[in-house]
């Protein structure tokens, strides 16, 4: 730190503040405990005694989402969930982080060609940091996905350069607007035939 | 009781309101009208020799072919039944009562199938079927709160009739 | 529910100054002692509860409807998912389904294996139960005890496996893969370990003062209550009195699969001579205490498993090697007769799989088995036409019905009781919401 390194005694350190709150906001990430499905088992696990990921700080699983920074949606989101992950989401204060664990919060996972009432990745829902895929993920995994979040934390610069803590909730549809030339089967059916014609060459 | 004394016991305080049987499937049933369901359970329930006293499940299944191609090889003209899963605590035996429905009341798209509800007889029916009701669609009469369980209130449609079509969006959130 | 169960209702105890309006508290669906995504909905008078409804749904993941939609083998992994502790065990309901629906006869080593595997699988899963009870209770060491001997288990289905929690292993047919070498001295090795560690539970838990004053007396369910309601499993088996007459209400004794007949084994239902004088039949306690003798018992059904496997692994070894040591000295037709011979002595006895049906017959069979949380079923139901996807997979979910008596035996106790009554019947909402 410039001038003012090793002029002091041992035990003083310079640091930026930014740097100093980073690093005290990726040693204590409390987690909150929202449990869905089987990925709750593997957080379970992650948080016992063999995997302990206390050893990471993010060990203080909390029941209310006032007092954690790291949501672990662990488990399939259906529609009649979505808008209690949403609220519970809501209620977290800044800076707050999202891990998707599991394929069907990723997107949908084995649920997805069948499943009218899975949320296809919950994504949709929260906006999301770090994905964790795997059904369901190893501990391992969702300990590296908690590394990432702290890789994450620590490159945060809401001090210096005003960066914005809280980011937009997805509010979109996930619609694309249909073409008019594909909006009924009929007329897409046509489109397509067309396209074929267009791509074999003539004969000549 | 081996199967064959319960259905010729049913027989012998039923006559002709046993509507069909089947003996030698793997669970022998018998089939019943809507209308004599209550009093054959709670004949199955109360007579000393049967004392059926779990009802295990009641599940509600689709018989409806929807691929075109299959549907003149399907084996089965369209139509809905409600099974019943019965088994004794007291004599260790199990019976299956089977009651046929149309797909439609009337033949009126829309209007559900009616059959008389059993939450009287068994506390296990009261919740199962609130489920055949939300994803058979099927109305059960005289049932105390029929409401959706599974699915939220404001759903559309009943999932597990063949015929079903995935909703696209759901309150915003897209589903495909 | 007796009037001996709230003291504290005593309504010359109750203050007077304390007025309290009826009022609907909700409770859930993120809630720590829920044991997932329950949404119970409280009726209260200020700490009394008159009603309880639950609202269920939030994990319904469409498992039936996908069953209707894929063959019974591509089934297998969503069964997993249902009941999440106890894979295995889903596994082997709806594996035994479809085996009863296409009349198949298994080899011994595949049922030798699946009572292995299903009863490990029971062990895992209650220790979770108990556990999770504990957290519910707010004491936390006796759910780092419970995991660090879950993972042992975990670590020996990986072997078996290569999965942690889903594990897709016992399929139509019998199982996936033999075992592997040198695992059965393992599992041995194991349950040697874990015989002791139980006393310890004990006295964590089952003995704590603490643990009987909050569970003891409390939650009271009769026998006719869980019968009406449909329990099965540890729940109903709680209420039960064998002192009065009742049958041990266990699967595996009533109508054994799997050759569970041959195993010497106890169906546990109370009266228990170490029950704390608190304790009523039927309480909490009581389905809690069924839970932890019931990992004795499947302690003691693995290792009797153990024993059947060695020998029925070395004679099928025996058989193959002798047949590939002569199978170069013998005339083609020969080899081809002895080689049928082996087969069919395979099929019968020492083969962990047979192969699975390429279509459903026409027909539906109904399967029970008893899975830890109680009475798993399948019904399925093959199209009359041939075909390999069946037209309705139900799924009859233990915990569905367990849970329906909430309201029934929460009825009158304080809001402070529910996460250990609700606890109490140990379900999963996987299972419940399917």
């Amino acid at each position: 730190m410039g001038v003012l390194e090793g002029r002091f005694e041992e035990s003083v350190i310079t640091t930026s503040l930014e740097q100093a709150i980073n690093w005290a906001r990726e040693s204590s990430m409390w987690p909150m405990t929202f449990g869905l499905a089987c990925c709750a088992i593997e957080m379970m696990a992650t948080g016992a005694s063999r995997y302990d990921i206390d050893r990471f700080g993010a060990g203080a699983f909390r029941a209310t989402p006032r007092q954690a920074d790291l949501m672990i949606v662990a488990g399939t989101v259906n529609y009649k969930m979505a808008s209690r992950v949403r609220r519970l989401y809501n209620q977290m204060p800044d800076p707050k982080f999202v891990i998707a664990m599991g394929a069907c919060t990723c997107g949908g996972g084995p649920y997805y060609k069948y499943g009218y009432n899975v949320v296809k990745g919950v994504d949709l829902v929260v906006p999301v940091d770090v994905y964790v895929p795997g059904c369901p993920p190893r501990p391992e995994a969702l300990l590296e996905g908690l590394m990432r979040i702290q890789d994450k934390v620590k490159g945060m610069k809401d001090l210096t350069k005003n960066q914005p803590l809280d980011v937009p909730i997805p509010s979109r549809t996930g619609y694309v607007l249909v073409p008019p030339e594909l909006s009924t089967p009929e007329l897409a059916d046509a489109w397509a035939k067309k396209n074929k014609e267009l791509a074999t060459p003539a004969k000549a | 009781m081996t199967s064959a004394d319960i259905i010729s016991a049913l027989e012998k305080q039923f006559g002709d309101k046993i509507k069909g049987k089947k003996a030698d499937a793997i669970d022998p049933w018998v089939v019943v009208e809507p209308a004599d369901l209550p009093a054959l359970c709670r004949f199955l329930k109360t007579d000393p020799a049967l004392r059926f006293d779990l009802l295990n499940c009641i599940s509600g299944v689709d018989y409806l072919e929807i691929d075109p191609k299959k549907v003149a090889k399907a084996g089965f003209e369209p139509h809905l039944e409600v099974v019943y899963h019965l088994s004794s605590f007291t004599h260790k035996h199990r019976f299956v009562v089977k009651v046929l429905l149309p797909r439609w009341k009337d033949g009126k798209a829309g209007e559900l199938p009616e059959v008389p509800s059993l939450a009287s007889l068994w506390g296990t029916a009261d919740w199962h079927e609130r489920e055949t009701y939300d994803l058979c669609g099927i109305r059960f009469t005289g049932h105390p709160e029929l409401t959706r369980i599974l699915l939220s209130d404001d759903w559309e449609g009943h999932p597990l009739r063949k015929d079903y079509e995935f909703p696209l969006e759901y309150h915003g959130i897209r589903g495909r | 529910m007796s009037t001996a169960t709230l003291p504290v209702l005593d309504p010359t105890i109750i203050e007077f100054d304390v007025r309290t309006d009826e009022m609907l508290v909700n409770m859930g669906p993120q809630h720590p002692s829920t044991h997932g995504v329950l949404r119970l909905v409280l009726r209260t008078d200020g700490e009394v509860i008159s009603e309880v409804i639950p609202h269920l749904g939030y994990l319904h993941r469409c498992a039936e409807k996908i069953g209707e939609n894929v063959t019974p083998i591509q089934y297998i992994p969503y069964t997993d998912r249902m009941d999440y502790l106890a894979g295995m065990n889903m596994n082997l309901a709806y594996s035994l389904a479809v085996e009863k629906l296409c009349q198949m006869k298994l080899p011994d080593k595949a049922l030798v294996i699946r009572v292995i595997i299903a009863e490990m699988n029971r062990i895992a899963s209650h220790l979770v139960g108990m556990g999770a009870y504990g957290l519910d209770l707010g004491t936390f060491s006796p759910f780092l005890y419970a995991f660090r001997e879950r993972e042992m288990i975990l670590d020996l289905f990986e072997e078996v496996c290569g999965a942690r929690l889903t594990y897709s292993y016992i399929t139509i047919g019998g199982v996936h893969d033999d075992l592997p070498d040198g695992w059965v001295d393992k599992c041995q090795k194991f349950i040697d370990y874990l015989k002791p560690r139980i006393e310890e539970y004990h006295t964590l838990l089952t003995r704590n003062q603490i643990f009987i004053k909050r569970t003891a007396n409390l939650g009271i369910m009769s026998k006719e209550t869980a019968l009406s309601y449909g329990c099965t499993g540890p729940v109903l088996r709680g209420s039960l009195d064998a002192s009065k007459g009742d049958t041990a209400w266990d699967l595996r004794k009533t109508e054994p699969y799997c050759g569970y007949e041959t195993y010497d084994f106890k169906a546990i239902i109370p009266p228990f001579a170490e029950a704390p004088p608190e304790a009523v039949l039927g309480d909490a306690w009581h389905r809690f205490y069924v839970r932890m003798l019931e990992v004795l018992e499947a302690i003691k059904i693995v290792e009797q498993a153990l024993r059947r496997y060695r020998p029925l692994r070395e004679e099928g070894d025996k058989l193959r090697t002798e047949f590939e040591r002569k199978q170069n000295m013998l005339s083609a037709e020969d080899k081809k007769k002895e080689e049928a011979k082996l087969n069919a002595e395979f099929k019968t006895k020492y083969s962990h799989r047979l192969a699975p049906p390429t279509h459903l017959p026409p027909g539906e069979a109904y399967m029970e088995t008893e899975a830890p949380r109680g009475q798993m079923g399948f019904y399925v139901v093959a199209r009359p036409a041939k075909d390999a996807v069946p037209l309705r997979v139900r799924a009859r979910s233990s915990c569905f019905c367990n849970l329906s008596v909430t309201n029934e035996i929460c009825k009158g106790c304080l809001i402070a009781d529910i996460p250990a009554i609700v606890g109490s019947l140990d379900f999963v909402m996987g299972e419940v919401d399917r």
